[in-house]
């Protein structure tokens, strides 16, 4: 809502304060105030002159030679290049040493040989926006549609020493969508009157319902209809004041009659609309819902196909209007109107609201009737636009109007208590106070014993229960001034749930281990998921998608790591590791119904280089073991019970040799691996690893409660192995062996070097292991050692065939 | 005998002054120390001596082997730190090559910043809530005092799934659903962070998806003033102690009275400036007291009970903290834009 502070002032007596003052009070209160425009900014120096004569330039055929009264003894030359000048206008001329907004700054100069003292100005120039330029004066220069005084200063006139307020409006505020809400809500703050003109209507004998009746099919949504009479008007221009008026607010004049619907539609808030009554087709008003696929060409010459939802002003036969949104075609007045019926109305605000949404169509009208506009001047606003009607069209008001009228239009009633406002809020206002705020919200009051029982005005919709009540006391009294407290209640213990610190350990693992954590869109494609998903079960898809890259939400996190190391690689980064943690979406369901379970996935993906010294020459490059080294000291973090084994695997998506399942006590817990080069090629990807695992499974298996165990304090002995078997036996296998069999001495066994090619029978390979063998009660003998691990190397061969390598 | 031993004495000492290693020594210990060196041989023709002079070449030979061995110990030490200085020499190295990098990684700006919040409000008594992504209309709106066909549903426009799913345009329905929990029960103390989605196009200051936390509290005689001073010490704990804090009125559907929050520009020290349109205030988050039809739908008595909400968004927050001007660089994922953040 753009506010004229020169209008506002016609309301409210602000003589003693500047806009910015006036912006700072609303905004403080409740009333956002965006921007504060001077409409004067950067304009000096402009002046009214007559244009008394207007030649062609002898040199250039689009350019005139004016000769302009400014006012002196002599007239001065200027050069017009605008198609629309003539003799005698008046115009805004910027003088020699004038500014104009943008910087520009007015010189003497010479075009085309002659000389221009200045320029005659469009409103474009002055800073007035092309859509707000009446079409008149659109192409062109402005001039003055009424006899001026040359030499006077043009700024007032043209509504220039104006200031226009931006309202940033919260939805509850509907109220102030009018500029006689933001009267009040000003006079509210500043605790002063506030004075709306009466509207004065001299009504002829003739009677309006002599010409129209009024008939209402749809009550329920049109619970009041009023229609006004004006015959014998003549259309033509808006006086000047009107059109700056509505110019300022950001409407386009068009003429008296639409213009001033417009004003009364800004003034009150309430949209009203003009039929020519000569092509109204009828002589009745006949308001119902449209029929379904019933037609009608709006205002804007845009043909709408209708619903029965659609509340539709028809003369009995066709719709003539949009009930609430927009006026029809066929009925709109044009500059030969001379009879008009002038509309005033309620529409209910849910059947314009969907009427609107379901078109595609707002207007200044549907936008205050969603809202729900003031029923107690739905007729005043009518009367006002007759009144202001007749005063510049000179038309004659038919005694009227003709109504159908079951609005309820009585005053909300809500009682509230001082304790009650001063508990909520925490300060301690006296009855005083509080009576004070609510008479200069012009609310009536009833107070006893500090119960207050108030009486809302109609215009103030969002007002209907206690905390209604208490914001407004709260908001005038101002937020400054409520105290600061912390709560007196008893203090509670705050802190993690045990999976909600399960996820920071896992994060701060990760971090440690050198990886940057990503966070990726949940929205994807299905086409993205298929290289990792079968298309199998169906997915949680979006309604209405904005984009195709944005219609399903997500099942695995590795396709947007995967887009990010792309990113990374398009812009010569090829050495990155990304984790992320997110939720992931499945449903059993082939169309949704009821929400998808949502898990959290926690997924990294490694392209590159794992390790780098460039001077010394160390590089390593990422590679299975690296991952599964973080997946393994990532389960160590997470500190979880139970059997964990990593089973070779085949996943879609993923190199086959090179990919494991996660198992934990037999349930799969995630899957690591080599980027199939296949799909890597898709992502233009090089050797690239990945793992997902899926945390919500993970986290719960139960901790392991960390207890201390002795330090051994007698010294244990290490045998080295080198075993030499197939080469489809795995290490998981030898090593299970070897703790089978090495009963309670052995203490550790470990990996330290895999062996194939040359020294080796084909087919073979060799893998030596490290044992610690351990008595927590005493020194071990060489003996006792030799024994078990006698043992263990009987078993190697008897159940893997392994033997030691010579 | 005591001259023999003296010029034996002279002889070892210029050969010890003469050795020029470690080995050199040795042979000088080992010829007149030894057990077959000269000394050892006077001393052995000791007995053939009289009583009275016995002791004196005694003592004579053990000055003898006292002094040459003291000044062998003596040249070895000196050749022993020459010999490490030599190899320490050769040892040096150019201190000024760059170091083996320790790879660290680094938590996005988005989590360090959820978690600092999360923390300043554990600190304060809270306990973090967390909820679905797909939401019900009813959790999303219609709990939050949002029926179908409110006007205030315009304010976010919404992902729906079905006519009854949708994407969380707010992380509010954490409020309900950890109200419900809490069956009627006070105290409730909450901060729920999380993503949620709204259907914006994806630019500089909008994204489609973006993280906010929102926060609760219920109890009995909770006070507007309450909310201030949790943000008074919030707003001091998060972005310092200098920063002063106001409200101002607002609107949202769930909370009433309705406020925004402020805090004084860290750019000027709320003189005004660009960062804060001159104002000298930036706009940091949406709060009130919880809307009593909010509080029955969680099941809690308004008559009895009351509280305070709060939202804020997590992007908004990094972007002040770090100085960030562009919401698409949380999530494009650019080594460039993350490693930044190993030192947060």
């Amino acid at each position: 809502m753009l506010v004229s502070y020169k209008w506002l002032k016609e309301y409210v007596n602000l003589d003693d304060l500047t806009p910015a003052d006036v912006a700072e009070k609303l905004t403080r209160s409740g009333v956002e105030v965006d921007a504060v425009h001077s409409l004067s900014e950067g304009i000096t120096n402009l002046v009214v002159g007559k244009v008394m004569t207007c030649e062609k330039h002898p040199q250039a055929d689009k350019l005139n030679l004016c000769q302009v009264d400014v006012g002196e003894s002599d007239p001065v030359q200027i050069v017009c290049g605008a198609s629309n000048v003539g003799e005698g206008q008046f115009v805004a001329v910027a003088r020699v040493g004038a500014r104009l907004p943008g910087g520009m700054k007015i010189k003497r100069a010479k075009l085309r040989g002659e000389v221009s003292e200045g320029m005659i100005c469009s409103l474009q120039e002055l800073g007035f926006e092309g859509k707000v330029v009446p079409k008149k004066y659109s192409e062109g220069i402005f001039n003055f549609p009424q006899e001026m005084i040359a030499g006077e200063d043009a700024m007032a006139p043209l509504g220039l020493d104006d200031t226009v307020l931006e309202l940033d409006l919260t939805p509850n505020r509907s109220d102030c969508l009018s500029m006689i809400g933001v009267a009040y809500e000003v006079a509210a703050i500043l605790g002063r009157e506030v004075n709306v003109p009466e509207p004065a209507i001299v009504a002829s004998k003739e009677k309006a319902s002599d010409h129209i009746s009024v008939k209402v099919e749809a009550s329920g949504d049109n619970p009041y209809y009023g229609a006004n009479v004006i015959k014998g008007l003549q259309i033509s221009e808006s006086p000047l004041w009107l059109q700056t008026a509505l110019m300022a607010a950001g409407v386009r004049p068009v003429n008296n009659v639409v213009d001033i619907t417009n004003y009364v539609l800004l003034e009150y808030g309430q949209p009203l609309h003009a039929f020519d009554l000569d092509r109204f087709g009828s002589e009745e008003v006949v308001v119902r819902r449209a029929a379904d696929g019933e037609k009608i060409v709006t205002l804007d010459d845009t043909e709408r196909t209708l619903s029965g939802d659609h509340l539709v002003i028809t003369n009995g036969n066709d719709p003539v209007a949009l009930a609430g949104v927009m006026g029809g075609a066929t009925s709109e007045v044009e500059n030969g109107s001379v009879n008009i019926l002038l509309e005033a109305a309620y529409f209910s605000p849910a059947s314009v609201r969907k009427a609107s949404r379901d078109l595609g169509l707002r207007s200044d009208s549907s936008v205050r009737f969603e809202k729900g506009v003031d029923p107690n001047s739905v007729a005043e606003a009518g009367a006002r636009a007759a009144s202001l009607i007749q005063q510049l069209s000179g038309g004659e008001i038919l005694e009227g109007p003709v109504e159908f009228d079951e609005l309820n239009k009585n005053k909300k009633e809500v009682t509230i208590t001082l304790n009650k406002i001063n508990s909520v809020l925490g300060t301690h206002m006296t009855a005083e106070e509080v009576s004070q705020i609510f008479d200069q919200l012009q609310f009536g009051i009833d107070e006893k014993d500090g119960e207050f029982s108030v009486t809302v005005p109609t215009r103030r919709q969002d007002i209907s229960i206690e905390a209604d009540l208490v914001e407004e006391a709260a908001r005038l009294y101002g937020y400054d001034n409520i105290p600061v407290t912390l709560p007196n209640t008893p203090s509670t213990p705050g802190g993690l749930t045990a999976e909600q610190l399960k996820k920071r350990k896992a994060r701060r693992f990760l971090e440690g281990a050198g990886m940057l954590e990503a966070v990726n869109y949940s929205l994807t494609t299905a086409e993205k998921e298929a290289y990792f998903k079968e298309e199998s079960k169906s997915r949680v898809k979006v309604a209405l998608p904005m984009s195709e890259e944005r219609s399903a939400l997500r099942t695995t996190l590795i396709p947007h790591l995967l887009d990010d190391l792309s990113y990374n690689k398009n812009r010569n980064i090829y050495n990155v590791s990304l984790y992320e943690m997110g939720t992931v979406f499945h449903t059993e369901e082939e169309t949704v119904t009821v929400q998808p379970e949502e898990k959290t996935f926690l997924a990294g993906a490694l392209m590159g280089l794992w390790q780098e010294h460039s001077w010394q020459g160390e590089k390593k490059p990422a590679d299975f073991f690296v991952l599964k080294g973080i997946v393994e000291g990532l389960l160590k973090e997470l500190n979880i019970t139970g059997e964990i084994r990593f089973v070779q695997s085949e996943t879609r998506g993923l190199h086959p040799g090179r990919t494991a399942s996660l198992y934990i006590d037999g349930t799969e817990a995630g899957v690591l691996g080599q980027l199939h080069p296949a799909t890597a090629k898709e992502w233009s990807l090089p050797e690239t690893y990945v793992f997902e695992l899926d945390l919500s499974t993970l986290m719960s298996f139960p901790a392991e409660a960390v207890r201390y165990e002795p330090i051994p304090r007698y010294p244990g002995m290490d045998r080295d192995i080198a075993l030499v078997v197939e080469e489809d036996i795995k290490a998981e296998e030898l090593e299970k062996v070897i703790v089978a069999h090495g009963g309670s001495l052995l203490s550790s066994v470990s990996v330290f070097d895999l062996y194939q090619g040359e020294n080796l029978e084909p087919g073979k390979k060799s893998l030596a292991f490290s044992l610690r063998y351990q008595n927590r009660e005493k020194t071990l003998t060489e003996e006792e050692v030799t024994e078990v691990h006698t043992k263990v190397l009987q078993a190697l061969e008897e159940k893997l065939g392994a033997k030691l390598r010579a | 005998m005591l001259d023999r031993l003296q010029e034996l004495h002279d002889e070892a000492m210029k050969k010890v002054a003469e050795a020029e290693d470690l080995n050199d020594l040795k042979e000088v210990r080992v010829a007149y120390l030894g057990k077959k060196g000269p000394i050892t041989e006077v001393m052995k023709g000791m007995g053939k001596l009289s009583a009275e002079e016995r002791p004196k070449v005694g003592q004579k030979a053990n000055e003898v082997r006292e002094s040459v061995k003291s000044y062998i110990e003596e040249k070895e030490k000196a050749f022993e730190e020459a010999a490490m200085l030599e190899k320490l020499k050769k040892e040096s190295i150019d201190v000024t090559l760059p170091g083996r990098p320790v790879s660290k990684g680094s938590r996005h700006p988005l989590t360090s910043v959820v978690e600092t919040i999360e923390d300043v409000f554990i600190g304060m008594g809270f306990n973090v809530a967390e909820g679905p992504e797909v939401e019900t209309d009813y959790y999303n709106f219609e709990s939050l005092n949002l029926p179908k066909h409110h006007p205030a549903r315009d304010m976010q426009d919404t992902f729906f799934i079905t006519s009854d799913l949708l994407l969380r345009t707010q992380t509010s329905p954490v409020q309900t659903r950890t109200m419900e929990k809490h069956e009627g029960q006070g105290p409730v103390k909450i901060v729920c962070p999380g993503k949620v989605y709204r259907r914006d196009e994806d630019d500089a200051t909008h994204s489609h998806q973006f993280m906010q936390i929102e926060g609760l509290v219920v109890d009995e005689g909770i006070r507007m003033s309450d909310l201030k001073g949790i943000f008074a010490t919030f707003v001091k704990q998060y972005f310092g102690e200098e920063r002063d804090i106001r409200l101002r009125p607002s609107f949202f559907p769930f909370t009433e009275p309705s406020a925004e929050l402020d805090i004084s520009c860290a750019m000027c020290g709320g003189k005004g400036c660009r960062t804060c349109k001159q104002t000298g205030w930036i706009e940091v988050l949406g709060a009130g007291m919880v809307h009593p039809n909010v509080l029955k739908m969680g099941g809690f008595d308004p008559d009895q009970y009351s509280g305070f909400a709060f939202g804020m968004g997590v992007e908004r927050f990094a972007m002040l903290k770090y100085g960030i001007d562009d919401i698409r660089h949380f999530y494009t994922n650019d080594k460039r834009f993350l490693n930044q953040f190993t030192r947060v």
